[in-house]
């Protein structure tokens, strides 16, 4: 166990926060009347049993430092792929560079996290195996469609690897001015990770009480601008308040926070806009009431990059 | 032991979704029948099941290709208790019915994919007559329907290397033959009754 003292007045904070929430649901569930509202409120109670098991997975691996962490992104990183090229269609003649990308380029890039080797980090997909996924497939031989089908593959692995991978990536950063030195790393990433999330239910929640005109209906009907607008700023509010645990400066804080907000809301829309296009609602069924992996990290897989930039421009 | 190691190991690298949407999984007698589009499409449709059901449930598999000795004849004798049939040059001695109505017979279950072969872009191929031969000899068996899909991408035909992908395996509602059906129309009746069971 390395948690120091602000990382368990963090966890206890998510720990409060799902005990309030299954009261509430344990709440709505006696006194719901319609089928509809019912419905609603079984979504509402599974989400949050789901959260719960996120919850202490998460927690668990930040208890147990640097490596499990690097492991759990990379086990997210692999089902969140698979979810990925399943709904993408693919031909026999990608099946060679689909096993490099899962066997081969997803443990080697999360490998060079947990060596901290950052100079590879960051070329290795967008360099190497963006070179390297078209040579494959052009031994392979088959032309038709070729184009399409290699950048399927390489969207699949820098979305669902790369982009996501920069999470991790904070605590490989020498931070400036980290209360409680750079073991203090595994709290930007909680920052990131808590506030990703928490925009997502603060604005389900928003767009569920008074959500009226939807952003991009066509997309995601359930996005609206109240949603966004009122979830958004909810949570810059609780990451601003947050600061302490950083080396932000309150202003900082909520600065960072709406970023990975606006980030985020984008993510979910990309990815909507796939899931449309395949005629699917979710990318699997792995998490009840959430869908697939992909779907409970598309907010992360847009913010985690900018953020990582951000902060090791201006803070290391 | 390796039984359940390899069921474990096949639906992690499927994340495979089963659904029993024509039946109950009980331990009845059954003849599963199943599209064919994989190597792994027989592991795969005997992991999913219940292990009370694997255990009296065989599947057939063609003599020439499970009969090469190693590791695959190593399975498909101790782990899947295969009933292995001829393929080629069949005589009235080596009738592939016997085999499977020996089976059907001592009480087991049989997991058979009436293609005859896979066929790799995952469409579905005729039925061979077998199906209609065992639904005529042993009328008291019900017989269900599998789809199996995206095993395909898998393991493809000529692969060696499985890619994980989702799969989803779904058992349709069983069918038995009716008075009088002749041959062709059971055949086409079964295999639309498999098609129907297609997600999306």
């Amino acid at each position: 166990m390395n948690l120091d003292r602000q990382t368990l007045c963090l966890l206890g904070g998510v720990l409060a926060l799902l005990v309030v929430a299954s009261i509430i649901g344990a709440f709505l569930k006696v006194r719901v009347q319609s089928e509809r509202a019912r419905r609603v409120v079984d979504n509402l109670n599974a989400r949050t049993r789901a959260w719960w098991f996120m919850a202490l997975f998460f927690g668990s691996a930040l208890a147990m430092g640097r490596t499990a962490l690097v492991v759990m992104f990379a086990l997210l990183s692999f089902l969140a792929l698979r979810e990925f090229i399943t709904l993408t269609p693919t031909r026999r003649a990608d099946h060679r560079a689909l096993f490099w990308s899962f066997f081969i380029i997803l443990p080697l890039h999360y490998w060079t996290l947990a060596i901290a080797w950052y100079g590879l980090f960051v070329i290795l997909i967008p360099v190497y195996a963006f070179l390297f996924i078209p040579m494959r497939n052009a031994l392979a031989g088959d032309t038709e469609h070729f184009l399409e089908r290699t950048a399927k593959t390489q969207w699949g692995l820098m979305i669902a690897v790369y982009c996501v991978s920069h999470a991790p990536a904070l605590l490989i950063l020498d931070v400036r001015g980290m209360p409680g030195g750079s073991g203090g790393n595994a709290r930007l990433l909680f920052f990131l990770v808590l506030i990703a999330q928490l925009s997502d239910v603060l604005q389900y929640v928003w767009g569920k009480l008074c959500g009226r005109r939807p952003i991009a209906p066509k997309l995601s009907p359930n996005k609206t601008i109240e949603g966004l607008v009122g979830g958004g700023l909810s949570t810059v509010a609780v990451g601003a308040a947050l600061w302490w645990s950083t080396p932000f400066t309150p202003l900082h804080a909520a600065g960072l926070s709406a970023v990975i907000v606006v980030m985020g809301f984008f993510g979910g829309l990309v990815m909507s806009a796939i899931k449309r296009d395949r005629g699917v609602k979710d990318y699997g069924e792995l998490i009840p009431g959430h869908g697939g992996v992909l779907d409970r990290i598309d907010s992360i897989c847009f913010a985690a990059p900018v953020f990582f930039h951000l902060v090791r421009w201006i803070w290391t | 032991m390796t039984a359940s190691l390899l069921a474990s190991f096949t639906r992690l690298l499927t994340g495979v979704r089963t659904r029993w949407q024509g039946c109950a999984p009980v331990a009845e007698q059954r003849v599963y029948f199943a599209n064919h589009t994989s190597n792994l499409d027989l592991i795969l449709l005997w992991a999913v099941m219940p292990p009370e059901i694997r255990r009296r449930t065989r599947p057939v598999g063609a003599r020439d290709y499970w009969e090469k000795g190693g590791i695959r004849e190593w399975l498909a004798r101790r782990v899947f208790h295969a009933v292995f049939i001829e393929r080629h040059a069949v005589t009235r001695e080596n009738n592939p019915l016997v085999p499977m109505l020996d089976a059907l017979r001592d009480g087991d279950s049989l997991i058979i994919f009436p293609e005859g072969t896979r066929n790799p872009d995952g469409e579905v191929n005729p039925f061979k007559p077998g199906l209609f031969h065992l639904a005529k000899a042993q009328p008291q068996v019900a017989l269900v329907p599998v789809f199996i899909e995206n095993l395909n991408r898998v393991l493809p035909k000529g692969e060696v290397l499985p890619v994980p992908m989702l799969c989803t395996v779904t058992f349709g509602e069983p069918l038995r033959l009716a008075p009088g059906e002749a041959k062709p129309q059971f055949l086409t009746r079964a295999r639309e009754a498999l098609l129907a069971l297609r997600p999306r």
